[in-house]
């Protein structure tokens, strides 16, 4: 059993694991932190963001060395665990020659489309007219400024993808839901379980008859939307790959939320506007129900809220159907008839709008100040460019950061020197080191695989040694590109065994509570099941020479056990007519010596040797009076 | 031999009062709780004194699942868990979970309120059975316990209806509920995979229907409140507020929206904006179409339909209202329909059954004149039309239900004896399968003869596949030899030497050695050539070696060759062999005494 690690992103694995012939790949996550190094794309024209030097290309990167490490089209399932982590499938199922099916569940596969549609959305309405390949040349990347200059591996970087694309690669989805066994092939059975981090987010269990792999991936144990994680179908794991802990292990979720809305109230009553760039699913949610049972407390409900996104209004119609994958809490509603989530009030009354875009109806309705919710979270493409440009210049507005995966420094880069207000409140609701090694310590696997980032304190707090995982035996690291083998040793295989054999056995006990069968059967192999049936042999034909023709072995002879007890076998041959019996005491045994027949019978504790010449029908006689006294096995 | 029991309580050559009893591999699962609308005694509810005389039934039940939130499947579910008893796990899926409770306690006010029964379930006993249950959803896999695990599949017939896979072991039956196998205006097909079950049980509501005319049934429906829409009269659809309401609400909106009408639909205020809103929160569970779209249009915000108010009933004009309760017994729609009754233009569409006793029962039989309270009586000439909208699958679609499962029994119930007895032949013929059908309190039982699983060694295995050669050879079996060895629970198949390891036996070794006398004219070494080329002729496909030590190895049995001390032309072969090459030991000291043929060099 191995593992291919093509991803070496914490938080967007893609790993391929290889167990019993089949070949399962792991989340398919695409890294965006590349598109740091380009400059925003404006929706409006900018002169000064023009004026900057630089080079300005669409999104995207995907660091896999397929070639080197793994033939791709080899793969025959993908699981998804999360949204966020299925962000590469159209690269993987559309250029690689994939033939295979994709897992995932219905919230994943539906929330996943509308991320993937805001992104190709977001780029395809700002056409460029041209596109620049020449710089990912090795020679001009040296002479390119930095960072870029400092970038490795740009020649993997790719265009981001096309709708025609999203749309293939997303009919390759097959639905699962929660705990269903899935099999592969007969050999393997894979299953998602509830993670908690978002709308049907899954952990995955693949497992056989005999090893069972445990894949955690962006796991939760907060109570916020998504229904609660299951823990304890991890159990009795020979391996658990564990992935997407948080990124802000410092950072405390509630406090973070706190943070958020204290600011957004501060701006508002300052009479600034407050900017809030996010993805267009998850954390969103929890915002703006945050944000339902603040407003009126902290007096905002006049406050225009605006979520502006391509998908937006799907992204909130979507939230409210998935009730199977919700908290319990959540699903009580539903039965009440209510919608789960609060944010269908604030749309009723007018608190929240949304918009496809800013063109269109949401420049004639715009009241400042206002809240504005959009994305995307790196800040260099889709709507966010645009308010950057818009309210960048004043103080008295603020930008909020909530989602972790881009650095914010990183991302204000491009628009400074800036005068708006910058707050960072990252909420991460996956699992920290604390919580990870307490469910690490319940579930108790044999074996834990973790990105090499999670057996090191971080970088830039070396000394905080609670930073990372600390277990026994230690955890197994990987980076990008390595091939681990995975501490297996397979044994056993499970076979059925056909009533008609089954009921022709015979069964003998060895020990108390022992018992043994000799089977004698046909295996049958099919789709990697096996069945032993009882074995029907060809007629054999009669023949009446029989020794001219050399035996057909058919079934080898059992192999024997115990030992012949000299007196009984004495007397046994006595019964036979042979009487002669002369017994001669050797260093391990006996030496019996048949008289009349010139025979030898050499006995001992662990083995019978008979010396019979000439005389076939006595050697058999010796033989099934010896075969008497012994287990056959 | 293993067995699986089935015994209908109700729905036994019937339909109504769905309860069905399964005894599979030591555990016992009621499949529906339901209630029969023809009857108003004893017989409306199951004989739970079937599964025990006396008390509770949790001890003798290890799980009851309810397919769909119909009454007649889930209308004894208070009844049988709170004033019976039974205390374990109930299942169903959400949208079952949410919307039975509302229709037990419609039922409950019709029966209690309006007819003043007593000793009936109360609405605190709904509440408390509902705590009991355990919501399912679709294709998930939930263990009940260590050994019993069941799976949803969808079935298409209403919203959240479920069709049940339940496995112990490796025995399994399928429990259908009511299915559909034809996508309608709302709803999906219903679909299951090949697993193969010992049983399918199933409905069998339209065994003989060849083909479901629910489009022909539609259009009918629609033409006759198109038509009286045309002549100024009134339409009224007593209906139940979930269910077919939003199938017939979805089916006039269209035509509405194609025909351009612009007669007002009315649905009576209550329960109405409710129970869309339940349609809409479960959209997952409506049809490709309806999930696809309703971002941009959710089928259950109806445009042209408006929330009633009872001065609109005097209005001028045509007009549809939709008005619950469904049988006319009460409320709203006997309200509307007295003041409707007198006018022939109007019209009174009965899309449901109904129950003897009610008006609607009354004007469903003719009867023209009706007794109202106070000794009126009411004439009635405005049209009458009974339409059954129930969703169900036909013959056709029976039959492929069985070829998506591929059943080893067959088991009809919820449906009436003599279709069932024309749908049994119809099966047995064309799947070669029995099929049983079984009546009320009659029990069924099947043997099934599960295969034994067993842990076989890899090595074993392996060696196996590799001998086998990569395919199947028919006209060749290889027989395989193992030890199973059977310890506590376990079972595993190993290699006889692995047995023996592991439970730490020594191995006896029994050989043979035999002296055979022949009369060569050679050297020693070329007599044992001789010999190698004889075997070399005469045992095709044996590894035969001829060794630099003297010896000549048949497999694994040991020919050396010594001259006689009197006479150097007499040789001695020396045939050793162990008990496990015994056949051919015994082949090769038969043949050698027959001594060389001289052709040899």
């Amino acid at each position: 059993m191995k593992l291919y690690c093509l991803s070496g992103h914490p938080t967007l694995p893609c790993n391929v694991l290889k167990f019993k012939s089949t070949t399962i790949m792991l989340d398919c996550g695409l890294d965006t932190t590349s598109v740091l190094n380009f400059l925003p794309l404006p929706l409006v024209h900018s002169p000064r963001l023009s004026k900057l030097p630089g080079w300005v290309s669409k999104d995207g990167t995907l660091n896999l060395e397929k070639k080197e490490l793994l033939d791709l089209s080899t793969i025959d399932v993908i699981l998804i665990s999360n949204y966020h982590c299925m962000m590469a499938l159209p690269y993987i199922t559309e250029h690689t020659g994939f033939t295979g099916t994709v897992y995932a569940t219905e919230p994943t596969l539906q929330i996943g489309r509308l991320l993937m549609e805001e992104l190709v959305n977001f780029m395809e309405r700002v056409p460029k007219a041209q596109s620049a390949t020449c710089w990912k040349n090795k020679e001009i990347q040296r002479m390119l400024p930095g960072p870029l200059k400092d970038a490795v591996e740009v020649w993997t970087w790719k265009r981001c993808y096309s709708m025609q694309e999203v749309n293939s690669a997303l009919s390759k989805v097959q639905l699962v839901g929660y705990s269903q066994k899935v099999e592969l092939f007969g050999a393997v059975q894979v299953s998602p379980l509830s993670s908690g981090y978002s709308l049907g987010s899954s952990n995955w269990i693949i497992q056989s008859h005999y090893e069972k792999v445990s894949y955690v991936s962006g796991s939760s144990l907060l109570t916020t939307h998504p229904q609660p994680m299951d823990q304890s179908s991890l159990k009795n794991s020979d391996v658990l790959i564990l992935t997407g802990l948080t990124q802000m292990p410092t950072a405390n979720p509630d406090g973070m939320l706190g943070e958020f809305c204290s600011n957004l109230a501060m701006t508002i009553r300052a009479g600034g506007n407050v900017l809030v760039p996010c993805y267009s699913s998850g954390v969103i949610y929890d915002l703006l129900e945050c944000l339902y049972q603040f407003i009126e407390s902290a007096n905002l409900g006049t406050t225009p809220f605006y979520f502006i996104s391509p998908v937006a209004n799907s992204s909130l119609e979507f939230s409210q159907i998935f009730a199977e994958w919700l908290c319990h809490n959540k699903q009580s509603k539903v039965y009440l008839p209510e919608p789960p989530f609060p944010h269908a009030e604030l749309i009723q009354t007018n608190k929240l709008k949304h918009y496809p875009s800013i063109h269109g109806d949401f420049s004639s309705e715009f009241r400042q100040p206002c809240v504005v919710f959009t994305g995307h979270p790196s800040l260099r493409f889709g709507d966010v460019v645009h308010f950057m440009e818009l309210w960048g210049k004043s103080s008295l507005n603020t930008i909020i950061f909530t989602e972790p995966d881009f650095s914010y420094l990183d991302a204000l880069a491009p628009y400074q020197p800036l005068a708006m207000k910058c707050v960072y409140c990252p909420i991460d609701t996956r699992l920290n080191f604390h919580q990870v090694s307490k469910l690490l310590k319940e579930v108790q696997p044999l074996h834990v695989v973790c990105p090499e980032q999670y057996t090191q304190p971080p970088l830039t707090q070396s000394h905080r040694s609670d930073l990372m995982l600390e277990l026994q035996p230690p955890p197994m690291p990987y980076r990008r590109c390595s091939v681990l083998n995975l501490p297996f040793r397979r044994c056993y295989e499970r076979v059925y065994i056909l009533p008609e054999l089954a009921n022709s056995l015979v069964p003998s006990e060895i020990k108390p509570g022992v018992s043994l069968a000799t089977v004698s059967a046909v295996l049958h192999s099919k789709d990697n099941k096996h069945t032993l049936q009882v074995s029907v042999l060809p007629p054999s034909k009669k023949r009446k020479r029989v020794m001219e023709e050399p035996p057909v072995v058919l079934a080898p002879k059992p192999l024997l056990s115990g030992a012949v007890p000299l007196d009984a076998f004495l007397a046994t041959l006595q019964k036979h007519g042979i009487t002669e019996v002369k017994v001669e005491e050797t260093a391990d045994g006996h030496i019996l010596h048949l008289q009349a027949e010139d025979t030898l019978i050499q006995l001992e504790e662990d083995g019978t040797h008979i010396v019979c010449d000439n005389n076939e029908p006595l050697r058999t006689t010796l033989r099934d009076l010896v075969l008497r006294f012994l287990q056959k096995l | 031999m293993p067995e699986i029991k089935v015994t209908p309580l109700g729905a036994g050559q019937d339909v109504g009062r769905s309860c069905i009893l399964v005894s599979i591999g030591g555990k016992n699962i009621m499949l529906d709780c339901g209630m029969h609308m023809g009857f108003n005694d004893d017989r409306r509810f199951p004989d739970f004194s079937y599964i025990t005389q006396n008390g509770r039934l949790t001890e003798f039940l290890d799980c009851v699942i309810i397919s769909h939130f119909h009454l007649d499947h889930c209308g004894a579910l208070p009844f049988m868990s709170e004033m019976v008893g039974y205390d374990g796990p109930i299942y169903m899926t959400h949208p079952t979970k949410a919307i039975c409770p509302i229709l037990l306690e419609d039922f409950r006010k019709i029966t209690v309120d309006k007819k003043g029964e007593t000793n009936f379930f109360t609405s605190q006993m709904i509440k408390d059975c509902m705590k009991k249950v355990v919501p399912l959803n679709l294709h998930q896999t939930v263990q009940v316990d260590d050994e019993l695990e069941i799976k949803a599949y969808y079935a298409g017939h209403v919203l959240g209806a479920a069709m049940v896979h339940i496995k112990v072991g490796s025995e399994s039956v399928v429990y259908t509920g009511d299915y559909n196998m034809t996508p309608d205006r709302h709803l999906g097909a219903a679909w299951i995979d090949k697993c193969r079950p010992d049983m399918l049980i199933s409905e069998s509501t339209y065994a003989t229907t060849i083909r479901d005319s629910k489009r022909c049934r539609e259009r009918d429906f629609l033409k006759k409140v198109h038509e009286s829409i045309e002549r100024g009269g009134k339409v009224l659809i007593p209906v139940f507020a979930l269910g077919r309401a939003q199938e017939l609400c979805i089916l006039l909106e269209t035509f509405w929206e194609r025909m351009n009408l612009k007669a007002p639909i009315y649905f009576s205020t209550g329960l109405t904006e409710k129970a869309n809103h339940y349609y809409k929160l479960f959209i997952t569970w409506t049809n490709q179409k309806i999930r696809k779209t309703f971002v941009q249009r959710n089928m259950f915000e109806f445009k042209h339909i408006k929330p009633f108010d009872r001065s609109y009933a005097d209005n001028p004009g045509p007009m549809v209202v939709f008005a619950t309760p469904g049988m006319l017994h009460a409320g709203q729609s006997l309200q509307i329909f007295k003041k409707w009754a007198g006018n022939e233009k109007n019209m009174v569409i009965m899309p449901g059954y109904c129950v003897q006793g009610t008006i609607g029962h009354k004007i469903l039989n003719g009867q023209r004149k009706l007794e109202m309270e106070g000794r009126a009586t009411l004439d009635v000439k405005l049209q009458v039309e009974y339409m059954s909208f129930s969703a169900h699958a036909d013959a056709k679609g029976i039959m492929q239900l069985i070829r998506m499962a591929e059943p080893r029994n067959m088991l009809l119930v919820h449906g009436e004896a003599a279709k069932m007895e024309f749908l049994k032949g119809k099966i047995e013929q064309e799947f070669s399968i029995d099929c049983y059908m079984p009546a009320n309190g009659e029990t069924t039982t099947v043997t099934t003869n599960p295969s034994v699983p067993v842990d076989i060694s890899l090595n074993l295995l392996k060696r196996e596949m590799a001998l086998g050669g990569p395919l199947p050879d028919p006209k060749k079996p290889r027989a395989m030899h193992g030890t199973l060895i059977m310890k506590e629970n376990s079972l595993k198949l190993v290699s006889s030497e692995q047995a023996l390891k592991e439970l730490g036996l020594n191995e006896h070794q029994l050989r043979f050695t035999c002296r055979v006398q022949l009369q060569d004219p050679h050297s020693d070494n070329d007599t044992l050539h001789r010999i190698y080329t004889h075997l070399k002729s005469v045992l095709k496909g044996y590894t035969i070696q001829h060794l630099p030590d003297g010896t000549v190895m048949v497999e694994s049995i040991v020919i050396k060759v010594s001259s006689s001390a009197e006479d150097a032309n007499t040789k001695v072969l020396l045939l050793s062999w162990s008990y496990q090459d015994e056949d051919l030991g015994s082949f090769l000291s038969t043949l050698l005494k027959k001594g060389l043929p001289s052709g040899l060099c």
